[in-house]
């Protein structure tokens, strides 16, 4: 019957699409090594967690290695799922800076305290932008504007509480603006922001360099900053630091473990993961996509965990977005 | 000229063996997903994204233009047949597509979804060739006032037309208003409404609701009626779209093209909005049988729509291609995968790689055109699926509804509030409630809201920026027309008011 091998055929898509989650396995060794993408596919998480399964892939051959979704609230119901994997060393979960905010923001039971930091892996830089039509020629106009009234400026940017109102927020500190009165129109992604700000319709807008490069290139907007120590190549713009603001900021991407993991376990995936990013395929990846690498692991990556955590901390709390 | 040359050079790129069957695959996945609650093109481009390593872009491009395409199409098959719409875009086909099914005119319904599909594909990709930087042009000068203006005309010409009884549409677009809210307030970061569930921070999916509120709501209604009256016959009917199906469809094509892809290109526009609008534009110029029909499965109603949704699908390729901006989750998807080939969508992508772009419109027409010949010869096939026992049939909604909906994030909380909504649809058919409201309060309501509340901020809280800009004030008008004109024609028609309101049975389907 009809309605039979369509159902059939659902039930072999469904099981294609969600890549039927196989056993896992504690201990290391041979057994498949699972990634845990916190996020929908798609976003920068999937991306990071789907190349670097091509990666393992090409570094191990003989390791399977396999990507699961799981989606909502800023990576914390991934993050929560980690936590009940306590002891589990085939697997890895991606993560990075909005998790860090979204912790905070959502008040997340689960913190990073209960996962094993694995490594670092990338850095992306964020822009700071006005519309080509702006009467603001450079930083120091925007900024002089901003201090004699906040609510007058609108930045545009992406959710209210991820990277790119953190920047907003620190520069509003930077420049002696209340944090709590910066005038942000969150949306929900750079996309949509990046239409307000080529329609003029806002004063400025923040978001990723990649997100915003292009129009820069082409002369629909300007830009007034970046938010890493030295210039990058994509655009022509001076650092926040040389524009007066003394802002730095990386989105940076990397990868967490279970807690309790055994040093061994522990030391068996970070030697994966270094080997990963060793290979060939990850460094084309991270050319092809403009990611900086920068490859921490082990004390060093924790450490620098645990300050993001407090800056992030500090900030979230001054922008007043902790529901 | 110039352009035309190079269309012809990307369909010599796109019409070799290898690539026809891309768009062959691309189309058949497409369809498949579509049919499925739950599982969109977004989502099946996003898990196919690690297959660009290994194919050249053209025929990945090939594909994925097949799947978008396919899967705008596909979710209309299950709105007819089964009240269940595979997607949130082609839940509007389902109140007259559904009725029409009844009535032993699935195979007419789902010809006329197939064909106003193919129209509203072809032509809006044509549109796409000539008129591209126009329509962004348009696109980029929306501001937020102004989509609050559209969200208020598409609230306002949607409630005016679908519900009989004032009070018990405006109930279920309170329903609808209260699910929008749950979830992280995207202005401020606060949750709302989320009894403290992790899982519910981002809100409830569309999906969820519309297939909550009308498969399962639809099946434990007919469960509970099945054991105290005989189950209707559905009659077979003509297998093709007759000379008078032809004349009725036509012109709700075209038109539903012309709403289509404008609101593609618009981002925030989405699929939705202008099949809303499509309905509810064909509901008023409906005359004669057509007048009659509708509510009772008038052909328009399901023309006007499907070609709306597909014509919006072509839309969003405007403002990815020409700006790099996505206005979809499926057109995020694709610009992410054009950076997988390490190029970037905007103002150069034109010149700096013809053939790519030039090969991928191309196969937009050699897809449409697949989706014809694939979809076309099955409609009489699908409608038998009608003719299924109802216990199994509505047992098998029941199981694919639940399936598609935990596919979509693996989450049991979705699960739950899927049969919770279930639940609710099933007590608002019982006592004549609406569901269309709902959703449509869902989509809309939380659009409404932010685009109020940008525009506000943007204005440092001047409420007169919502009335500042041309194209706001032309849709409030139009709103306020929407609004009034039911209020005028009743007062002009009262002397001799006979066939104004003709009775319904069921509200709603």
């Amino acid at each position: 019957m009809r309605l039979r091998t369509v159902a059939a055929l659902a039930a072999l898509s469904l099981a294609a699409l969600t890549g039927c989650g196989s056993g896992s396995g504690s201990g290391t060794g041979t057994s498949a090594l699972r990634i845990m993408a916190p996020a929908a596919p798609g976003g920068g998480w999937d991306q990071t967690s789907r190349t670097a399964e091509q990666a393992f892939k090409q570094a191990d051959p003989k390791r399977k290695v396999e990507v699961f979704n799981v989606p909502g609230a800023g990576g914390t119901i991934g993050l929560a799922q980690l936590a009940g994997e306590k002891g589990n060393g085939n697997l890895l979960m991606t993560m990075g800076l909005v998790m860090v905010g979204a912790i905070e923001q959502n008040k997340s039971k689960v913190t990073l305290a209960e996962t094993t930091p694995i490594a670092k892996l990338t850095e992306e830089y964020e822009i700071v932008v006005v519309p080509a039509a702006s009467p603001y020629k450079s930083l120091a106009d925007l900024v002089a504007a901003w201090k004699t009234d906040p609510a007058k400026i609108s930045i545009s940017g992406g959710s209210a509480g991820g990277t790119d109102h953190i920047v907003a927020g620190l520069m509003a500190k930077a420049a002696g603006v209340d944090p709590k009165s910066v005038n942000y129109i969150a949306h929900s992604g750079g996309g949509e922001a990046l239409n307000e700000l080529l329609g003029n319709k806002v004063s400025a807008g923040i978001s990723g360099i990649g997100e915003f490069a292009e129009h820069v290139k082409s002369g629909k907007l300007r830009a007034l900053g970046v938010t890493s120590a030295q210039r990058v190549k994509e655009v022509d713009a001076p650092t926040l630091k040389e524009a007066g603001l003394d802002v730095e900021l990386a989105n940076w991407r990397g990868f967490v473990a279970p807690a309790g993991l055994e040093e061994a376990d522990k030391k068996a995936l970070t030697d994966l993961v270094a080997k990963m990013h060793d290979s060939q395929a990850w460094k084309d990846a991270v050319a092809k996509n403009g990611w900086i690498d920068s490859f921490q692991t082990g004390q060093q990556f924790a450490d620098y965990l645990n300050s993001e955590q407090t800056r992030v901390k500090g900030i979230i709390a001054e922008l007043g977005v902790v529901s | 000229m110039d352009s035309l040359q190079l269309l012809l050079d990307g369909f010599a790129g796109a019409l070799t063996p290898v690539n026809l069957m891309y768009a062959l695959i691309g189309v058949t996945l497409g369809t498949l997903v579509g049919v499925l609650p739950g599982i969109g093109p977004a989502m099946t481009v996003a898990l196919l994204l690690p297959v660009t390593f290994s194919v050249p872009p053209t025929s990945a491009f090939i594909m994925f233009a097949g799947i978008y395409y396919g899967g705008m199409y596909g979710g209309s098959t299950t709105s007819i047949l089964l009240n269940t719409p595979g997607e949130s875009s082609s839940m509007i086909t389902a109140l007259e597509g559904n009725k029409m099914a009844r009535r032993g005119r699935a195979a007419q319904a789902l010809a006329t979804a197939a064909i106003g599909s193919f129209v509203a594909g072809t032509i809006a990709t044509a549109l796409l060739v000539v008129a591209a930087p126009a329509v962004v042009s348009f696109a980029i000068s929306f501001g937020p006032e102004d989509y609050f203006a559209l969200a208020i005309l598409a609230f306002t010409a949607v409630s005016s037309v679908l519900s009989r009884s004032v009070v018990r549409g405006l109930a279920s677009l309170g329903f609808g208003l209260v699910i929008g809210l749950i979830g992280i307030d995207q202005q401020t970061g606060q949750a709302r409404l989320t009894l403290g569930i992790a899982q519910l921070l981002d809100g409830v999916d569309v999906v969820v609701v519309a297939v909550g509120l009308f498969a399962l709501g639809e099946a434990l209604y007919v469960a509970s009626r099945l054991r105290h009256s005989l189950p209707e016959v559905v009659p077979v009917g003509r297998a093709w779209m007759g000379r008078a199906d032809w004349r009725r469809s036509w012109l709700p094509w075209l038109r539903g093209t012309a709403l289509g892809f404008p609101f593609g290109a618009l981002p925030g526009g989405g699929a939705e909005i202008p099949t809303f609008l499509s309905y509810a534009a064909e509901k008023r110029l409906a005359r004669g049988v057509a007048k009659e029909e509708y509510g009772k499965g008038a052909i328009e109603g399901v023309a006007g729509p499907e070609a709306a949704n597909n014509a919006s699908a072509a839309g969003t390729l405007v403002p990815l291609l020409t700006l790099g901006l996505p206005t979809s989750a499926t057109a995020a998807i694709l610009l992410a995968a054009f950076q997988q080939y390490g190029l970037q969508p905007g103002p150069q992508l034109f010149d700096h790689n013809p053939a790519l772009v030039w090969g991928m419109i191309a196969s937009l027409f050699i897809g449409n055109t697949m989706l014809l010949v694939l979809n076309l010869p099955l409609a009489p096939l699908w409608a038998r699926v009608l003719r299924i026992p109802r216990p199994y049939l509505y047992a098998g909604i029941v199981l694919f509804a639940a399936l598609g909906v935990y596919a979509l994030n693996g989450s049991v909380v979705d699960l739950v509030v899927l049969f919770l909504l279930g639940l609710l649809g099933y007590a608002m058919r019982r006592f004549g409630l609406p569901v269309a409201p709902a959703v449509i309060g869902m989509i809309l309501g939380p659009m409404a809201e932010i685009q109020l509340r940008r525009a506000l901020a943007i204005g440092a809280g001047d409420v007169s920026v919502l009335v500042r800009s041309p194209i706001a004030v032309v849709l409030l008008l139009l709103a306020l027309a929407a609004l009034l004109t039911p209020l005028v024609r009743r007062a002009a028609a009262r002397p001799g008011r006979k066939t104004v309101d003709a009775p319904d049975d069921r509200s709603e389907g």
